[in-house]
């Protein structure tokens, strides 16, 4: 425990300031301890009024996101190791407003993710009395890594689209669709695409890519938004020459 | 007046999913309320790894996986909510499946199962080993379909209205903008998890502090079953990070400092180089983290900064089983160990799980206080007795949350208007958490501090072994804990986001839970499944075939009681494993 770390964080506490500010805090650093440690070291030892959110620390709930020296990370899976002696600076997450301190609000995303109908759209379901859909282990491989997403922010905190464009409807909720267009038992595309091929939704991404490059679970929507676009284009493409109802 | 909404759920995680669902599908015109003090993806059912357990292959039958169940409880759960629960489990995970569960499947597309601790058969379903991940999101996404369902994301609960002999609704802290309001309901369905965060070393999340178990409790509903807390014998050490039994069932070996398969020494069975049912590793986890304790009274386990370890051994298994099958456990070791279970050896001890208590239900999820519901961890049906088997959770908090949500339903559809003593409470409540949170003056500890200090006391008073003596003593120290509530000073006087307020309320609602379990511990004089009494090593049927209940007094102390255990169609027995 002899060494110490210098966590330089970002205030904000909208009922007693009108701007940000940063405050240092010194915390100790031993080798297994992430940042999410060393805020906890400092919110339970030298300053309970500190806030931000965090839950599993096991990187899977998707609470504790942050801007650690300028890019989004999980802190709950961000080693103050990797940042040599420091100082370390932690900040909210960008492209979102600040609620206070480390703390954003996503409602935004909240409501974009509903708008894309990330369920099973079927024309005809099922009875439960015949059974499941059958799906190959390919089949499930065809969506299986879009499906890994926890929602966890940091792909719209790494989007520079989504920083000049707060309509456009981002990185994760266009995997999220994707993972249920690519589902064998889904058969609602058709209904999604009309969502995501307006302006704000697919042709906003230029595909810069820094969503993929942020995804702490590898979840590709960089990838998941050229597929989609390709997709998109072809029936663009085929309303012009196949009339829709043969479609 | 007419209450703001039909039924409203206290948690979003899968349980309080699984019941809004089942109560928009149930009658489509009830205004549902899911709420929760994180956002309903973030909630804990999104930790669980291994497995949903239900009957799914022609091999299998309804009676075995009732048996290993009740046998795997040492047979105190309820048997006729036992039946119910294996005979509608396997329909609710098939459920899950037709709502998009991304479950593994075997090469002809059917879903794969998996064999799994105290199971005589293959019956847990997986989503590799993030079932609970995929569950929960799973459920979230579908229940965004249901336009009768309304969120209150991020609201604190603080306390259930009650009123007329009946609950009706809560009052909540919205935690943005800090303010307090009522919200009345019909039907409360309480689904807010368990409280591993009583004790120092858990696998639970942050968020898991008996919330909804104290408000039920302080409401005047009892807790259940409430000393049978789950030791799962493999978390990472430090950090507590669970390792799931998956790894074990796919053969997976536990070793001790000197290589040895050392539960070939506890009754467990002999060492055969595959996994066997109900033998060695496969064994009931109460009786692996008590085995494990029994090693490190003989000196051969492995001594760590963070305390002994055992080693879990999987690297027999090789790369393609590891990175298909365990793909989270590898990533989880290659974060958080620095080493990789393909070629390492993963150092585990004995981590606080579950809780088998929880708030007393029947087997549609109603509690005796009327308007008053629960299921998932939070509640005790009970189907998982003293020792609850991996991977009957999950399918638990959908069988029962789909259950708890229509009786809530049909409770709802007839319910009365809310009485105008529930404004009068919630302006009281309104007025306390002012007073005694923002405005609060004086004191000089931290929070924190009493915190370690409750959760000491959990592990030295109510870990794997208990005595007498120390339960007397743990009982105490948390009486004094209630008392020192006072003194903690608060740095934060916001309104806007204030988590220190919501910490302070949530180890409120720990003491309350702490106090449940260890007095219902110190009551009950016989070893049992995962309550073990060095002081009364047997198992007395005579004395104790029963379930706890904890009621909260008026001068805020816990009263035990009991009620039988349900025997249908097996008679308590000894619980036979490895042969």
């Amino acid at each position: 425990m002899g060494d110490k770390i210098t966590l330089q964080v970002t205030r904000y506490r909208p009922e007693e300031e009108s701007s940000a500010t940063v405050q240092e805090y010194e915390v100790p650093c031993p080798k297994d301890w992430v940042v999410l440690d060393g805020l906890n070291y400092i919110k339970d030892r030298l300053d309970g009024s500190l806030t931000y959110r965090w839950s599993c620390r096991m990187g899977i709930c998707g609470s504790c996101g942050m801007t650690v020296n300028g890019e989004p990370k999980l802190t709950c899976e961000t080693f103050l190791s990797e940042y040599g002696h420091g100082p370390v600076k932690v900040e909210p997450l960008r492209n979102f407003p600040v609620i206070r301190d480390l703390v954003v609000e996503i409602g935004d995303f909240m409501r974009k993710l509903v708008s894309v109908k990330p369920w099973i759209i079927r024309n005809k379901e099922k009875l439960l009395s015949d059974g499941e859909y059958l799906q190959t282990p390919d089949e499930l491989d065809e969506y299986k890594q879009f499906g890994m997403c926890i929602n966890c922010m940091l792909c719209y905190s790494a989007c520079p689209i989504y920083g000049l464009e707060p309509g456009f409807i981002g990185p994760a909720a266009i995997a999220l669709a994707q993972r249920y267009n690519l589902d064998s038992r889904d058969e609602g595309s058709a209904e999604r695409l009309e969502v995501l091929s307006e302006h704000d939704g697919i042709w906003g991404c230029t595909f810069v890519g820094e969503c993929t490059e942020v995804c702490p679970k590898h979840v590709d929507p960089a990838g998941a938004i050229q597929r989609y676009k390709l997709t998109a284009a072809l029936d663009n493409l085929k309303s012009f020459v196949i009339p829709k109802s043969a479609r | 007046m007419a209450p703001t909404h039909d039924v409203l759920l206290v948690g979003g995680g899968g349980a309080g999913l699984r019941a809004a669902i089942a109560i928009a599908e149930t009658n489509p015109r009830l205004r549902v309320a899911v709420v929760s003090k994180v956002y309903p993806m973030r909630s804990h059912t999104v930790s669980a790894e291994g497995g949903a357990a239900g009957v799914a292959r022609s091999d299998d039958s309804f009676d075995e996986h009732a048996y290993d169940t009740i046998s795997g409880g040492d047979w105190m759960s309820d048997q006729d909510a036992v039946e119910a629960f294996v005979t509608e489990a396997p329909q609710e995970l098939l459920r899950l499946e037709h709502w998009g569960c991304p479950w593994s499947r075997e090469p002809d597309g059917r879903v794969a199962v998996r064999p799994f601790g105290g199971m005589k058969k293959m019956r847990t379903w997986f989503a590799a080993d993030k079932t609970g991940f995929h569950l929960l999101h799973t459920l979230f996404q579908t229940s965004l379909k249901y336009t009768s369902v309304v969120r209150y994301d991020e609201w604190f609960v603080t306390k259930l209205l009650v009123d007329d002999g009946r609950v009706q609704g809560v009052v909540a802290i919205e935690l943005m903008s800090g303010k307090v309001e009522a919200i009345t309901a019909s039907a409360v369905i309480i689904c807010t998890g368990g409280c591993g965060r009583v004790f120092p070393f858990t696998t639970n999340a942050n968020i898991k502090n008996g919330d909804g178990m104290a408000l039920a409790y302080r409401a005047g509903a009892p807790l259940k079953d409430m000393e049978f807390v789950q030791y799962h014998p493999t978390g990472l050490p430090f950090t507590g990070i669970l390792i799931t039994e998956a790894a074990r069932a796919e053969g997976g070996l536990l070793i001790n400092k000197d290589g040895y398969r050392y539960l070939q020494d506890y009754n467990l069975g002999k060492p055969e180089p595959k996994p066997v049912f109900r033998s060695m590793e496969l064994g009931p986890r109460d009786r692996l983290s008590q085995a494990f304790m029994q090693e490190v009274a003989k000196g051969r386990t492995i001594d760590t900064p963070y305390g002994p370890v055992v080693h879990l051994d999987l690297r027999h298994l090789g790369k393609k089983i590891i990175t298909t099958k365990l793909p989270l456990v590898r990533e989880l070791c290659l974060k958080y160990e620095a080493l990789d279970p393909i070629t390492d050896l993963i150092p585990v001890r004995p981590v606080v799980h579950y809780m088998m208590g929880g708030v007393h239900t029947d087997m549609n999820g109603a509690t005796p206080l009327e308007g008053l519901y629960a299921a998932g961890e939070a509640a005790c049906v009970s189907i998982n007795g003293a020792n609850r088997l991996g991977s009957n959770s999950l399918t638990e908090l959908l069988v029962f949350g789909a259950r708890a949500g229509r009786a809530a339903a049909d409770y709802a559809s007839t319910a009365k208007d809310s009485t105008p003593a529930v404004v009068a409470q919630a302006k009281d409540e309104q007025r306390r958490l002012d007073r005694d949170f923002l405005r609060k003056e004086g004191g000089h500890e931290r929070l924190a501090t009493l915190r370690v200090e409750m959760q000491k006391t959990m592990e030295t008073s109510a870990g794997i072994y208990r005595t007498g003596d120390a339960l007397a003593r743990g009982v105490d120290q948390l009486r004094s804990l209630q008392d020192r509530m006072c003194t903690v000073s608060l740095d934060d006087r916001s309104r806007t986001f204030n988590t220190e307020r919501i910490a302070a309320l949530e180890f409120a609602f720990m003491l309350d839970v702490a106090e449940a379990i260890a007095t219902s511990a110190l009551r009950r004089e016989e070893s049992r499944g995962a309550h073990q009494r060095t002081d009364f090593p047997a198992r007395d049927d005579e004395r104790f075939l029963a379930h706890s209940l904890a009621h909260r007094d008026a001068d805020g102390s816990c009263r035990i009681e009991y009620t039988p255990v349900t025997i249908t169609r097996w008679p308590p027995a000894e619980r036979v494993y490895g042969r």
